[in-house]
């Protein structure tokens, strides 16, 4: 995985505890639902699948990845390839993986500089109220945990006390916060904390953005200024554009995926917020549509509640059977 | 808000208006647009197969009026039905007989409730009411801070209480005191977000409730929330009572689905929308007039309203007066677009409008808000004889123009073409067109 050549390895095992832990909500809602959709029904039928496309909408999985993943379920039950209705658990966790899947090949390719530049720059990013700030406080304590030498740089400069809120961060990571007046040009603010990095030999400038609505097209011109100015400052910056996501989300994720690609070139999406009963299944839908990574996936409050995203153990810990 | 929905409602009816009558075969493809396009907006999939079942039932029992034709007969029922299940009319806020009266904010992480609460103080004293405003949020780093800033920009009281660790319930019962002790009528009460399967934090909640005796507890929810929307709306509930629900973010492309789920779970009253960044991006919520904007009536009584609000009248006559009789110079087409930004965001506008008729071309046009002071530095750089005379600029005079706004001469050109082509427009329109096509157009039943 890419993700461990950028932030070093993944955290103790106890991660897939936690992850499982996660998304117990999740898991219970999706699999045990068709678990209990296809129990006690030999037969597959209209009804049964009917039943199923109910489940994976509840899932907030999309009207469009539904359809297709319903569509090659039931084209093989056609062929007759499936009699038993108990198998439609496996074949449907196959396809949600396979969709997973297809993000991989994709990711390897953007850390690929044979000469790595320092700082690397990581551009946090997102509509308002996500999880930014949160995040990039997990990821600091993340990277510092790791030994690498990490500086934040607080180019939420609009919204009302986000300097402060992560100032806090820092002084919980124990990590420098770079930071000008609130209402300062962000790119500023950015270009001031690249130029300390330097100074300082930091592995890692993490960018706390504002948050944006990806409709607004003067804000979004901003962030395009900010991924110039990092470029100019460092080349080949930013390295990592983080798109962070509320698993609450719905539909309206793959349109905020879509815009802030378009802007900034998104390298990777954190799931924020999946540890309450929120379906994650907009994962999914982006991953299909545009074949983002998922790199991290973050479950609580706390500077450790951040885990990688594996989509197998994903997938597993959605369909594994023993409830919570 | 809404927009992709109304597209897609539109190109249904479309579909059916050519039909002579509604039949079973057609009505079902109808639903099943229907069905996917609220699944889209994100609205929760049982509230969707409640309301289809029952516009199917209606569409089919009834009988076919002659006043209307199918497809129209199809819109009403499914607006019919998408009124009546956000509750019919606007619903008011509640206030204690005895003040202070304490209005109580609940939501999830992020939604929107810190920010709201400055709007919500910032909306009741423009309603002639003396909020104070505190934060109980004693967890979020620099929550507190941030509402205090907010408070300082909106130019209101905040209890900000000792410095230092604080209890939540012990922070609200000394503000309720300074509300009293300083004769604010409402206090707005800003919480810590929280997840609804929290059982702890959901608990503070409760005795929060039980302390404050809230006349209102409004679930703040973000607009893009999916099938969620549904659990926390519902566990909130549960627990505390919701009196109300603040939908954020509808400034965004967000369909707002959640509206309907959140509705359709709790039975409670959207009161308010967050429409922006600025503290005064707040409205009222009014459910005629989002489901006329979900089936492509256009939000024209909020408009209106808005216009009321911002446009002198007397210029707008006189601008109205100058279009038609073609004494319209390009220095009222600058007074008209300043005009126009006071009314807010373009884009915002020009959402209200309907997406039928004359209208429909402009949802197409996008214009930015950047673009708007490049035309009226243009403007502001030519002489008064160029503004009412716009045939003597010639080459030397587009470059002298182009200097001094900094724009292109080919901007500047831009602009004139633009000009001469609205100039010929009105022209056609105030031929009588624009009258006999206005007398045509059905105004929706809100206006009636």
């Amino acid at each position: 995985m890419p993700i461990q050549t950028l932030f070093g390895p993944p955290p103790p095992p106890t991660v897939f505890e936690r992850l499982q832990e996660a998304v117990s909500s999740t898991r219970q809602n999706l699999a045990e639902r068709i678990e209990e959709a296809v129990h006690g029904q030999k037969e597959i039928d209209a009804g049964l699948l009917e039943h199923l496309e109910a489940t994976l909408l509840g899932a907030d999985l999309g009207v469009a990845t539904t359809t297709e993943v319903l569509d090659k379920v039931r084209q093989q039950v056609d062929r007759r390839q499936v009699s038993d209705a108990g198998q439609l658990t496996g074949m449907i966790k196959q396809e949600l993986l396979e969709i997973l899947k297809r993000t991989d090949a994709r990711a390897g390719t953007q850390a690929g500089s044979l000469c790595r530049e320092f700082p690397q720059v990581v551009l946090v990013i997102g509509v308002n109220g996500v999880g930014k700030t949160t995040t990039i406080g997990k990821l600091a304590h993340q990277l510092i945990s790791d030994n690498k030498r990490v500086l934040l740089c607080a180019a939420d400069t609009f919204r009302a006390a986000a300097i402060e809120q992560l100032e806090i961060w820092g002084q919980r990571t124990g990590t420098e916060v770079i930071k000008q007046k609130p209402g300062a040009d962000p790119s500023a603010v950015l270009f001031d904390a690249i130029g300390s990095a330097k100074a300082r030999g930091i592995d890692y400038v993490i960018v706390d953005t504002a948050g944006r609505l990806h409709t607004k097209s003067n804000l979004m011109a901003e962030l395009e200024k900010m991924s110039r100015t990092a470029g100019r400052a460092v080349p080949g910056a930013p390295h990592e554009v983080l798109l962070i996501m509320d698993a609450t989300t719905g539909q309206n994720g793959l349109q905020q995926a879509r815009r802030f690609t378009e802007s900034v070139g998104v390298t990777g999406i954190i799931l924020a917020k999946l540890d309450g009963t929120a379906k994650g299944g907009v994962v999914i839908a982006i991953a299909r549509e545009l074949k983002l990574p998922i790199r991290y996936v973050g479950i609580g409050e706390q500077k450790d509640d951040l885990v990688p995203f594996d989509p197998e153990q994903f997938i597993d810990s959605l369909f594994r059977e023993t409830p919570r | 808000m809404f927009e992709n929905l109304t597209e897609k409602l539109q190109r249904v009816f479309k579909n059916l208006r050519g039909e002579g009558k509604l039949t079973e075969e057609n009505i079902q493809q109808a639903l099943r647009d229907i069905r996917i396009s609220l699944l889209e907006a994100d609205v929760n999939f049982k509230v969707v197969k409640q309301l289809i079942d029952r516009i199917k039932e209606k569409s089919l029992g009834q009988e076919v009026l002659t006043s209307l034709t199918p497809a129209q007969q199809v819109v009403k029922i499914v607006h019919d039905e998408l009124v009546e299940l956000l509750g019919g009319g606007a619903a008011q806020l509640r206030f204690a007989s005895q003040p202070p009266t304490v209005i109580l904010l609940a939501g999830l992480q992020g939604s929107g409730k810190t920010t709201t609460g400055g709007k919500l103080a910032r909306w009741l004293s423009r309603h002639g009411h003396r909020p104070l405003l505190v934060s109980v949020d004693v967890y979020r780093p620099a929550a507190r801070r941030q509402l205090t800033v907010i408070a300082e920009a909106i130019d209101m009281p905040i209890f900000e209480g000792p410095a230092g660790p604080a209890d939540p319930l012990e922070l609200a019962r000394l503000a309720r005191r300074e509300a009293a002790n300083t004769g604010r009528d409402v206090l707005v009460v800003d919480t810590a977000g929280r997840l609804h399967i929290d059982d702890e934090m959901m608990g503070e909640m409760q005795q929060l409730k039980q302390q404050l005796e809230p006349a209102e507890v409004l679930f703040v929810a973000d607009a893009m929330t999916g099938q969620d929307a549904v659990k926390s709306a519902d566990e909130f509930h549960r627990r505390l009572g919701l009196t109300g629900v603040i939908l954020t973010k509808m400034d965004g492309d967000a369909r707002g689905g959640a509206a309907l789920s959140i509705r359709s779970v709790t039975g409670q009253p959207l009161k308010f929308v967050g429409v922006g960044e600025k503290y005064d991006a707040l409205e009222l919520f009014h459910p005629q007039r989002v489901v006329s904007r979900i089936l492509g009536m256009g939000d024209v009584l909020s408009l209106i309203e808005k216009a009321q609000e911002t446009v002198d009248l007397k210029q707008a006559e006189e601008m109205q007066r100058k279009l038609l009789s073609d004494r319209f110079s390009l220095g009222d087409f600058r007074d008209q677009l300043r005009q126009m930004r006071k009314l807010g965001p373009l884009d915002q506008i020009l959402g209200m409008l309907p997406q039928v008729g004359p209208f429909r071309q402009l949802q197409q046009v996008k214009l930015e808000e950047k673009e708007l002071v490049r035309i009226e530095a243009i403007v502001d750089s030519m002489t008064p004889r160029e503004r009412n005379h716009y045939q003597v600029i010639n080459g030397s005079r587009r470059r002298r123009i182009a200097r001094g706004s900094g724009a292109t001469v080919q901007e500047v050109n831009r602009l004139l073409k633009q000009y001469a082509e609205a100039r010929r427009m009105m022209r056609t329109l105030s031929g009588g067109f624009m009258a006999k096509r206005m007398g045509k157009l059905k105004l929706p039943s809100a206006l009636r």
